[in-house]
C-alpha cells in the first residue's frame, strides 16, 4: 500500500470532515421547531394495522447536547492534529508528548540511579532499598522467562545455581543483559542418522550417570570427539564463549533424560535471551547484576 | 381488518431464523461461559488445543454476533419488512437460500475456528472461502429485503426498514473491503493491507460491526417491536429522521478510537475521537424514541415482561452509547484500553441491548408465528430477571476489574519501577473473573429457560399462516 503523501489526500480528509460537521449542524438546525412537545397529532401514516408515529419536536436538552459535542469537535480539530496534515494550533503530537514524559521521568530518577551506578556491587547487595528496586525491575523485565523466583524453567536458565552458560563474572552478566545472547545448538540428525544420535546421546548421558546401554558409549564418544567437542570441549566441560553448556555438571537446560538429550542432539536447540539495552539503563543493569548476586544460593 | 385474496406472509423463513436465534444464542453463550470459566480455572482447557481460550474466544464472538445476532436480524427484518410493506416477502427461494447459506457459514465457523484456521482479524476471523459464502448470502439478503421494499403496497417506508436497509448495505461494504485477501491455500490467506493500514481497515470494520450490525440493525428491531408491544405511536418521526442520518454518517468515522496511542497517525486518532463524541446525541436519539414511545403507558411495564425486556434493552443501549464516547476520549482511553473495562462495555451492549431486544422481539414473535399463546408468561418474567441480574453482575465485575487493572498497570514507585508486576495484576482479577463467570452463567440459564419456553410453545402443533393485510389507507 502506498503512503498517501500527496497534498490531495490532506484535502480528501479535510473536506468530508468539515462538510460532515456542517451537515450535522444543518440537519439539526432544520429540524428544530418551536412547537411545544406533547401534541398528539401523528404523521397520518399507518403501517401493519396500528403502527403510527407522533411528530414530537426534538427534545431541547438533546439538541443542546448535540450542539455541544459538535462545537467541542470543531474546537478540538482546530487545536489538535486531525484535519489532514494541518497540525493544529497547539502543535501537539503524540511523539512530542511521549518524549516529554520520558525526559521528565529520566530527569527525576537520574540522581537516584547515578548514585546506584557509582556504588559497588558488594555494597548494593546489602542495600535494602536498592535491592527492592532491583527486585521490581526483575519482576517486570525478567520474571516472564526466568520465573518470579529466578529459578528458570525448561529452556530458561536458573539464575541462582552458579551454573552460568555465558560466564558468571559481573561483566559477563552485564553483557548478557545488555546485548542479549543467542545459543545455537545445530541439529545432527541428518549427519549422524538415528543410530548415531542414540550413540552420542548415550555417551553424553554416561558423563553424569551410569549408561543405560553401555555398548553405545564407545561409538558415541567417537562421534562426540568429531562433532561435539568443538563447542562442548573434549571433556564436555562446555564453553562460556559460545554459551555451550557443561555436560558433566548434571544441570540440564532442556532436560536430562535420555529422551530429552536425544531430542537436543537430533533437532538442535536455539536459546534466545533478548537484549535489554535501551529498555533498561546502565544503572538498572548494574542493579540487576547485584540482585542476581544477592539471590545466588550458597554453594 | 380487510385482507387481500389468499396471499400469506412468508413466515416459514421467519420461523426458521427465530428458532435458530434461540439455538445459536444458547450455543454462543455456552461457549462464552466456558471461556469465562477458563479464566477462573485455567485447567478447564484440558490441555487440548481446540478447547483453549485462544481458539474458543473467536468462536464465542462469532457465534453470539453473527449466529445469534445475525439470525435475530434476519428473522425480525424479514418479518417487519413484509408486514410494514403489506406484501409477501420477495424472492421466496432466495430467502430460503439465505437461511441455509447463513447456517452453513455458522457451521463452517464452528468447525474451522476451533481447528485454529483463522485470518486473525478480530470479528473477521473466518477464512476466505467462508468470506465469499458470506458475501453471496449477504447479497441475496439485500435482494430479498430491497426487493420486498420495492414491491410494497404503501408509499411511506416505515422507519424500522430504514435502519434494516442501512445495516444491510453498510455491512456488505464493510465485510467485502475488510476481507480483501490473497489466498495461499484453501485454509490460509493474507490481507492485502499491511501494517497500520491493515489495523485501520480492521477497526473501521470492527467498530462498524458494532455500529451497523449490532446497532442500526437492532434499532430496526426496536422501532417495530416497542410501538407494537406498547400499542403506542412512535414518539417522534422527526427525531427518527435526524438521528438516523446523523447516526449512519457519524458511526463510520469512529473506528480509530480502537487504535489510540498506537502507530496510527495522530490526525486519524483525533478524528476517531471527535466523531465518537459527536455520536453520543445520534445514539441517544434512538433511546429517546424508544423510551418516550412508552410515555402514557408506563403502567404496562408492571405486567408485561416482553415490554420489560424491550425497555431495559433500550436503557442498556443508552448506557453503553454514553460509555462508548466517554471511553473514546484519549485521556480516558489511556486508562481503559486493553483492560476488562472494554470487555464490560461490550457486554453491556451485547447482553443488555442486543440480547434483551432480541429476546423481547422473539417472545413477541413466537406466538404470532405459530398462532398460539406462549407456553408460560411466568417463565418470560423469570427469564427477564435472570438476564438483568446476570448482566449487572457481569458488567460491574468488569468495571471494577478493568479500572483496577488500568490503575495497577500505571502505578509507579518513586524509583520509576512498576509497583505491580503483570502477574500480580492477573492475580488481582481473579475474584472478578469468578463474578463475571457467575453473571454469564445466570444469563445463559435464562436463555435455556427461553429455549424451553419456545420449545413447549412450538411443539404443541402445526404453525398457523397469516394473510397479507391491506394498507389502512
Amino acid at each position: 500500500m502506498p503512503d498517501f503523501v500527496h497534498p490531495f489526500w490532506s484535502w480528501y480528509i479535510i473536506i468530508p470532515v468539515v462538510l460532515g460537521l456542517v451537515f450535522c449542524v444543518v440537519l439539526v438546525y432544520l429540524n428544530t421547531t418551536s412547537k411545544p412537545p406533547g401534541e398528539t397529532e401523528t404523521t397520518d401514516h399507518v403501517w401493519d394495522e396500528d403502527l403510527e408515529e407522533y411528530n414530537n419536536p426534538l427534545p431541547r436538552w438533546w439538541l443542546n447536547m448535540f450542539y455541544i459535542t459538535l462545537v467541542f469537535g470543531a474546537a478540538y480539530l482546530l487545536l489538535y492534529p486531525g484535519l489532514g496534515s494541518f497540525p493544529g494550533f497547539l502543535g501537539w503530537t503524540s511523539k512530542g508528548r511521549y518524549d516529554n514524559e520520558v525526559q521528565a521521568a529520566e530527569a527525576s530518577f537520574k540522581p537516584l540511579y547515578d548514585a546506584y551506578l557509582a556504588t559497588s556491587l558488594d555494597v548494593l547487595e546489602q542495600d535494602v532499598a536498592a535491592m527492592g528496586t532491583a527486585k521490581r525491575l526483575f519482576a517486570t523485565n525478567c520474571a516472564l522467562c526466568h520465573g518470579a523466583d529466578a529459578r528458570g524453567a525448561t529452556g530458561f536458565p536458573n539464575l541462582r545455581d552458579h551454573d552460568w552458560l555465558w560466564g558468571g563474572e559481573a561483566d559477563a552478566i552485564k553483557t548478557t543483559i545488555a546485548g542479549g545472547r543467542n545459543a545455537v545448538m545445530p541439529p545432527w540428525e541428518s549427519a549422524l542418522g538415528q543410530s548415531g544420535v542414540e550413540q552420542v546421546s548415550e555417551y553424553v548421558y554416561s558423563l553424569t550417570r551410569d549408561p543405560i546401554n553401555p555398548a553405545l558409549v564407545a561409538p558415541g564418544q567417537q562421534h562426540y570427539n568429531t562433532l561435539c567437542a568443538a563447542c562442548h570441549g573434549p571433556e564436555g566441560k562446555g564453553n562460556p564463549m559460545l554459551g555451550a553448556p557443561d555436560l558433566t555438571d548434571n544441570v540440564w537446560l532442556y532436560g536430562g533424560s535420555l529422551g530429552a538429550i536425544r531430542q537436543s542432539v537430533a533437532l538442535g536447540r536455539n536459546g534466545v535471551m533478548p537484549a535489554f539495552e535501551g529498555q533498561l539503563n546502565e544503572s538498572q543493569i548494574h542493579l540487576l547484576t547485584a540482585y542476581l548476586g544477592s539471590i545466588s544460593e550458597s554453594e | 381488518m380487510n385482507t387481500t385474496s389468499q396471499e400469506t406472509y412468508n413466515y416459514t423463513v421467519v420461523r426458521q431464523f427465530a428458532l435458530m436465534t434461540v439455538v445459536w444464542g444458547v450455543v454462543g453463550m455456552l461457549v462464552g461461559v466456558l471461556i469465562a470459566a477458563q479464566l477462573v480455572w485455567p485447567a478447564l482447557n484440558f490441555d487440548t488445543a481446540w478447547l483453549t481460550f485462544g481458539r474458543l474466544r473467536p468462536l464465542h464472538t462469532n457465534a453470539v454476533i453473527f449466529a445469534f445476532g445475525g439470525s435475530a436480524l434476519f428473522c425480525t427484518s424479514y418479518y417487519v419488512v413484509q408486514r410494514t410493506c403489506h406484501v409477501r416477502l420477495a424472492f421466496g427461494p432466495l430467502a430460503a437460500f439465505t437461511f441455509w447459506g447463513w447456517n452453513l457459514v455458522i457451521v463452517l465457523a464452528a468447525i474451522t475456528l476451533p481447528l485454529g484456521i483463522t485470518t486473525t482479524k478480530e470479528y473477521a476471523e473466518l477464512e476466505w472461502p467462508i468470506d465469499i459464502l458470506i458475501a453471496v448470502v449477504w447479497v441475496a439478503y439485500a435482494i430479498v429485503f430491497f426487493g420486498t421494499i420495492l414491491k410494497r403496497r404503501i408509499k411511506h417506508i416505515y422507519v424500522a426498514n430504514w435502519f434494516f436497509g442501512g445495516f444491510i448495505l453498510t455491512v456488505a461494504i464493510l465485510h467485502i473491503f475488510n476481507n480483501l485477501e490473497v489466498p495461499v491455500s484453501m485454509t490460509k490467506s493474507y490481507s492485502i493491507y499491511a501494517g497500520v493500514q491493515d489495523a485501520m481497515v480492521q477497526w473501521w470494520y470492527g467498530h462498524n460491526a458494532v455500529g451497523f450490525f449490532l446497532t442500526a440493525g437492532f434499532l430496526g428491531i426496536m422501532y417495530y417491536f416497542i410501538p407494537k408491544q406498547a400499542n403506542r405511536p412512535v414518539y417522534s418521526y422527526r427525531l427518527s429522521v435526524v438521528h438516523f442520518w446523523a447516526l449512519i454518517f457519524t458511526y463510520i468515522w469512529a473506528g480509530p478510537h480502537h487504535l489510540h496511542y498506537t502507530a496510527l497517525p495522530d490526525w486519524a486518532q483525533s478524528l476517531g475521537m471527535v466523531f465518537s463524541i459527536v455520536l453520543l446525541a445520534p445514539s441517544w436519539g434512538g433511546m429517546i424514541n424508544g423510551i418516550m414511545t412508552l410515555s402514557g403507558a408506563w403502567h404496562k411495564l408492571r405486567t408485561d415482561p416482553i415490554l420489560k425486556f424491550l425497555i431495559v434493552s433500550v436503557s442498556f443501549y443508552g448506557m453503553s452509547t454514553f460509555e462508548g464516547p466517554m471511553m473514546s476520549i484519549k485521556t480516558v482511553n489511556a486508562l481503559s484500553h486493553y483492560t476488562d473495562w472494554t470487555i464490560g462495555h461490550v457486554h453491556s451492549g451485547a447482553l443488555g441491548w442486543v440480547g434483551m431486544v432480541s429476546m423481547g422481539a422473539l417472545y413477541y414473535l413466537i406466538p404470532r408465528l405459530y398462532g398460539r399463546e406462549i407456553y408460560s408468561v411466568k417463565l418470560i418474567d423469570l427469564h427477564f430477571w435472570m438476564a438483568t441480574i446476570g448482566i449487572v453482575l457481569y458488567i460491574t465485575a468488569m468495571w471494577i476489574s478493568g479500572i483496577m487493572q488500568g490503575l495497577m498497570w500505571r502505578a509507579v514507585n518513586e524509583d520509576g519501577t512498576l509497583i505491580y508486576s503483570f502477574v500480580e495484576t492477573v492475580e488481582a482479577m481473579h475474584p472478578y473473573y469468578l463474578v463475571r463467570f457467575l453473571g454469564g452463567l445466570i444469563y445463559l440459564s435464562g436463555m435455556l429457560l427461553m429455549a424451553y419456553n419456545v420449545f413447549m410453545t412450538v411443539a404443541r402443533g402445526k404453525a398457523a399462516e397469516a394473510p397479507v393485510l391491506a394498507p389502512a389507507h
